[in-house]
């Protein structure tokens, strides 16, 4: 297995208190294999991965349980240093709003080009003719003449291809992109998403995939794991969840994408809001929203039911909402 | 760029000489500059009026204005009340000055920009409060009342420095004087980056830094610094205009004969000449360092393009 995240439990020390923003996240990417975490925003979703690729800011964060194996090291017991030689080469990072995530004051072609410098010592000749080759290679018109351009001159679209070319550089074996295409327009998420899945394809690179668009998620995934107050609710392969949810909350989430058939009617929402990461309520955080919540809800935290083969759900009712559909 | 650079330049004349038509109002009202040529006795009033027709002082302001800045533009600056051309102070005073100018501002940035870094990235750790109080209590404490302090501690009972510089005024000795004189900008200084850098340390694009692998201090200086230091750097541009025209005190305690001693010559003696000759030298240097402030600031930020 390329990663391997073990009961992963992190915590966020804030002035009202610890807030545990995940807690006792297990999930799996395999080589080649593309895995979206599904969730609200406060799920846990981008600092779980935040952790993986340890970016998180610490303090107010703190990593106080579990394991994050990546080709079978345990990364939270390396060296710094050591942690960060893997960061760029062999796992990258795509961010969702790129005019924010790139330098405003240094030119594309620096932001790329420091990868090959800094990772593997070349002159910042030898870099430049490689951003050129990786701006080609993303499909930027006019490579050679815009290299030296600033983040501000490129459109949208452009930008996220940058960011998507600096994460290729060194051809990592794993990516992980948090809401790479939600903060552009419609028409050009699909043409950023099929450019992602092209090169994960090219590189036989594993990829999670953050986001809460169950749109995008459809075409690309292999798996889904769905999130609700720092824990996985539900985890399935793609299609199987679209077919048949198995946890009230993914079923909600699903009842909510509009639909043309639909039109003139009032949109479906999950009542209530998230919970307070300060305050998670007792048994499965979901209990105060969800239509179908017992007794028993109220009490133990469910564990994770096996569904089926490679099919999990977090819901002490798992049959009762298969069924239902 | 070329454009903007004539029409800044263009701008500059009317402020030129809106600020020296002020100046020499101001010194018109100070006194009478011919009762202070005479010394502390009273002037033959005979020579007074004749001096007065001499130098010009029976005819309106306005005249004499334009009669001064005709000269001021042939490069006559006028006389001095020690008979020297103001031409020659100048060339005697300004690198005087210029030195000083210099050791203060890379004080500045040395010691300022430093510790606003240190500061800025542990903010709320003890380094931090301990930095924040004593910059506060250099910008409380006026600059005569530390340079008074050092040159008492430093050169009079523990004998490290001269108390006062000689006339050449070799950098080494402005050491302590550049310091004095830097002091409350290098205060101010290392504020404004310590905020600055606090602020841009949270930024997305410092995140991606530290997600491309980058070693820590290259993230730190390549990616933070580089987008911190904006606000700085306007602020000690400003500053260089105001550090050449406000060293006077500075330069009174140390004895320095430069730009601050000559216009507190020339005002203790009524001097207009000198007086307004120096601050219009100011005035240009103020504008120039200003121009060249704005320009920086699109090497600095390429997202700033000026038409």
């Amino acid at each position: 297995m390329l990663l391997e995240v073990r009961d992963l439990h992190v915590e966020f020390h804030t002035r009202d208190g610890v807030a545990k923003a995940v807690n006792g996240v297990n999930y799996s990417v395999a080589e080649g294999e593309t895995l979206a975490v599904l969730g609200e925003s406060g799920s846990g979703k981008s600092v779980t991965a935040q952790a993986v690729m340890g970016i998180l800011d610490m303090p107010p964060g703190k990593i106080s349980g579990g394991e994050i194996l990546f080709k079978d090291r345990d990364l939270l017991k390396m060296k710094k240093d050591e942690r960060r030689k893997i960061r760029g080469q062999e796992m990258a990072m795509i961010f969702q709003d790129a005019l924010s995530s790139l330098n405003p004051v240094l030119s594309v072609g620096e932001q790329l080009g420091e990868m090959f410098v800094v990772h593997r010592g070349m002159s910042h000749k030898d870099a430049k003719l490689k951003a050129v080759e990786l701006m080609d290679r993303v499909r930027i018109p006019a490579a050679k003449e815009r290299v030296g351009n600033f983040p501000h001159q490129f459109s949208g679209g452009m930008r996220q291809r940058i960011m998507i070319a600096m994460a290729m550089a060194l051809e990592p074996s794993l990516i992980i992109a948090d809401e790479p295409t939600t903060a552009l327009d419609v028409t050009v998420q699909a043409q950023v998403m099929d450019l992602l899945a092209e090169l994960q394809r090219e590189l036989n690179m594993g990829l999670i995939l953050i986001t809460h668009d169950l749109g995008v998620v459809a075409d690309v995934a292999d798996k889904i794991a769905v999130m609700y107050a720092g824990r996985i609710v539900e985890s399935a392969p793609v299609h199987e969840i679209y077919r048949a949810p198995a946890h009230p909350y993914t079923k909600g989430l699903l009842r909510s994408i509009p639909r043309l058939d639909q039109k003139g009617r009032e949109l479906y929402a999950i009542k209530g809001l998230p919970p307070n990461l300060l305050h998670i309520p007792p048994g499965c955080a979901f209990n105060p929203r969800c239509p179908m919540a017992q007794e028993i809800c109220r009490g133990e935290v469910p564990p994770l039911f096996e569904v089926a083969e490679h099919r999990e759900s977090a819901c002490y009712f798992w049959k009762e909402t298969l069924d239902a559909r | 760029m070329g454009r903007y650079v004539i029409r800044r330049l263009l701008q500059m004349i009317p402020v030129f000489f809106g600020t020296t038509l002020l100046i020499f109002l101001m010194v018109n009202v100070m006194g009478d500059p011919i009762a202070g040529l005479c010394g502390d006795r009273q002037c033959d009033p005979a020579t007074a009026a004749q001096l007065r027709s001499e130098f010009g002082l029976d005819k309106p302001v306005w005249q004499q204005y334009l009669t001064y800045m005709g000269n001021v533009f042939t490069g006559d600056f006028g006389t001095a009340f020690n008979g020297q051309k103001v031409t020659e102070l100048m060339a005697t005073a300004f690198p005087i000055t210029i030195r000083l100018t210099i050791v203060a501002i890379v004080f500045e940035i040395v010691i300022g920009i430093s510790l606003g870094v240190v500061t800025g990235l542990r903010r709320g750790r003890p380094v931090d409060t301990t930095v924040l109080i004593l910059t506060l209590v250099v910008i409380s404490i006026p600059t005569f009342v530390t340079g008074l302090l050092l040159q008492l501690l430093l050169g009079v009972e523990w004998g490290i420095i001269k108390p006062s510089v000689s006339s050449e005024a070799p950098f080494n000795e402005l050491l302590v004087p550049g310091l004095v004189l830097a002091s409350v900008s290098l205060a101010y200084v290392t504020r404004l980056t310590r905020t600055s850098i606090a602020e841009n340390a949270r930024a997305d694009y410092v995140r991606t830094a530290v997600a491309k692998g980058l070693p820590r201090r290259r993230v730190v200086i390549r990616h933070l610094l580089r987008n911190s230091l904006i606000p700085v750097v306007t602020f000690i541009g400003t500053d260089v205009g105001a550090l050449m025209g406000g060293a006077i005190v500075t330069e009174r305690i140390f004895n320095i004969h430069g730009v601050g001693f000559q216009l507190y010559q020339g005002i203790l003696r009524q001097n207009s000449q000198t007086v307004v000759g120096f601050v219009t030298i100011l005035v240009l240097v103020f504008l120039a360092a200003n121009l060249l402030v704005d320009l920086l600031y699109a090497v600095l930020d390429p997202r700033i393009r000026y038409a």
